[in-house]
């Protein structure tokens, strides 16, 4: 079965659709997608450090992106305007890093693949690494998942039950860099916010309690995933892309709806 | 420090941004008494409290805790992003697990019965003042720390929070330290005043504090109020409704501060 390139792209889609989802509810609610773009983008400088060095290019995107995501969250805490920096931060990370791909000579690297992903050609061995990271991701947060709330609910309510916010940010901060270096092969560094983000907030307005959010944004990445390639395979276009449209046309069908709900009753 | 006390603060000294908010301030809170601070605003009364509470390390000085000290907290604010959908009983399981009966009962002795299934950004001030209470209820807290509780209630509303306090106090034996604005009700139910201004101005009984030149530097003649129906508190006990047959000397405050003390 696995065989298959078309399963294995379906499979690798749901995967990281699963770490992706709760994990982009955390980047919704504590207002980090400038954050996720930073360490998404920061990640090609660790694939091109990777292929440098000859090492399994994930390792590298996780280790940069860690770096990234680190000195992102430190100071986050300094009370430091954070929207410039983080802009300025996230596009010399990538900046640095398409530079830095260029000097690796030798096999000729396709740097699209990493840009915007490459889900076609996903292998067992990157089947294994996504649903591995995303198992690790999963377990982390539902670990810590009450901890992680409270802490973003309020870090002095965290405090008053004994709990460390700093430390809760940290488990969010590798969280994070696990689902970049998961979710690279399936839509590049450049569209991995886009999958953070966009399921989360369409589950928003249907939810009632943070579980549901996270729940419904798994269905909705999920259901994004598959259509998304559905797509790709009918009309010949880019995968992680189209998946990314696909989230993003669902992101948009739920706001209508909303809203048309929501439409208050005019007086005659 | 006595054996005894919850928490202590020995000469804790913070520093915030640069400048003084807290400077030699040493407290001791015993189990079951009734503190209330007052102070202007950036007086650090609530440096003080997120102090005690773990969230600010102060630069010099200890803090030192009972083992295992319950501490119940609400917060002077709590801004919840309207990104992150709360019913108000996911929140009062936060972060421990709570049953749906546990639940109940919080929210039936913070008055709030009804409202289990709402979402906490559809609350009205005082609504969201007893859910932030109802949680704090929960861990049965050995020290209960409120920050402006009463902000947002108006009068008849905050008179009945404070009677809540004063039950929880007599039903747990929770030591309770308040921050308030609201001198004239809050020193009624206080055993000790600690007046803030950077530093501890004066402190004790709430009789001694409103008379103390200190607090009057403060607070000015405003206070004639407080010192009225704290007087009148204190030759009554608080179970009665306030149906005094003594003479006294403040009989001004009376008509309009009875209600808020009852």
């Amino acid at each position: 079965m696995l065989d298959d390139f078309l399963i294995r792209a379906a499979l690798a889609g749901v995967g990281t659709a699963i770490a992706t989802a709760p994990m982009g509810c955390f980047v919704v609610w504590r207002r980090m997608a400038y954050f996720g773009d930073a360490t998404a983008h920061a990640s090609i400088l660790g694939v091109a450090l990777a292929l440098a060095f000859s090492l399994p290019v994930v390792w590298g995107a996780a280790m940069v992106a860690l770096l990234m995501a680190s000195v992102v969250s430190s100071l986050s805490g300094r009370g430091v305007a954070m929207d410039t920096l983080l802009g300025v931060m996230a596009h010399s990370a990538l900046a640095f890093g398409l530079v830095a791909v260029s000097f690796i000579d030798g096999v000729r690297i396709d740097l699209m693949a990493y840009l915007f992903g490459d889900i076609l050609a996903v292998t067992k061995t990157d089947l294994a690494v996504i649903w591995g990271g995303a198992g690790v991701v999963l377990v982390l947060l539902a670990y810590r998942w009450q901890a992680l709330l409270t802490s973003t609910l309020n870090p002095d309510l965290a405090y008053a039950a004994g709990l460390n916010p700093k430390r809760e940010q940290l488990v969010l901060t590798l969280a994070l860099a696990l689902v970049v270096a998961v979710a690279i092969k399936v839509v590049g560094v450049l569209l991995i916010a886009a999958l953070l983000l966009i399921p989360a907030a369409a589950a928003r307005p249907f939810s009632r309690t943070p579980e549901g959010m996270a729940a419904l944004a798994m269905g909705i990445g999920i259901v994004a995933a598959l259509a998304g390639l559905g797509v790709s395979w009918e009309f010949d276009t880019p995968a992680g892309p189209s998946i990314v449209c696909t989230a993003a046309l669902i992101f948009l069908a739920a706001v209508l709806w909303r809203s048309f709900k929501n439409r208050p009753v005019q007086p005659h | 420090m006595s054996p005894t006390s919850l928490v202590t603060l020995d000469d804790i000294t913070v520093r915030l941004g640069g400048h003084t908010a807290l400077a030699h301030v040493s407290l001791a809170l015993k189990p079951g008494e009734i503190v209330t601070v007052v102070g202007p605003n950036g007086s650090g009364k609530s440096t003080l409290l997120r102090t005690l509470v773990g969230a600010i390390t102060p630069q010099s000085g200890k803090v030192r805790r009972a083992r295992d000290l319950r501490l119940g907290y609400v917060p002077q604010k709590l801004a919840l992003d309207p990104t992150l959908p709360m019913t108000v009983a996911r929140f009062l399981s936060l972060p421990k697990w709570r049953s749906a009966p546990e639940t109940a009962q919080a929210l039936e002795r913070a008055g709030i019965p009804d409202l289990a299934s709402r979402q906490m950004t559809e609350l009205s001030g005082g609504q969201f003042q007893r859910a932030l209470l109802a949680r704090a209820l929960l861990d049965r807290p050995q020290l209960l720390l409120l920050d402006e509780a009463t902000q947002g209630l108006d009068q008849p509303g905050s008179a009945t929070f404070y009677r809540l306090i004063e039950d929880i106090r007599r039903d747990t034996g929770a030591a309770i330290l308040m921050v308030s604005h609201e001198l004239h009700v809050v020193m009624s139910a206080s055993d000790r005043v600690i007046c803030l201004n950077g530093h501890i101005c004066c402190e004790g009984h709430p009789e001694h504090v409103a008379s103390a030149p200190e607090y009057r530097a403060l607070f000015g003649s405003g206070t004639q109020g407080a010192l009225a129906l704290y007087r009148h508190a204190h030759d009554h006990s608080h179970d009665g409704d306030c149906d005094h047959d003594y003479p006294h000397d403040h009989p001004h405050a009376h008509p309009h501060d009875r209600g808020d003390a009852a």
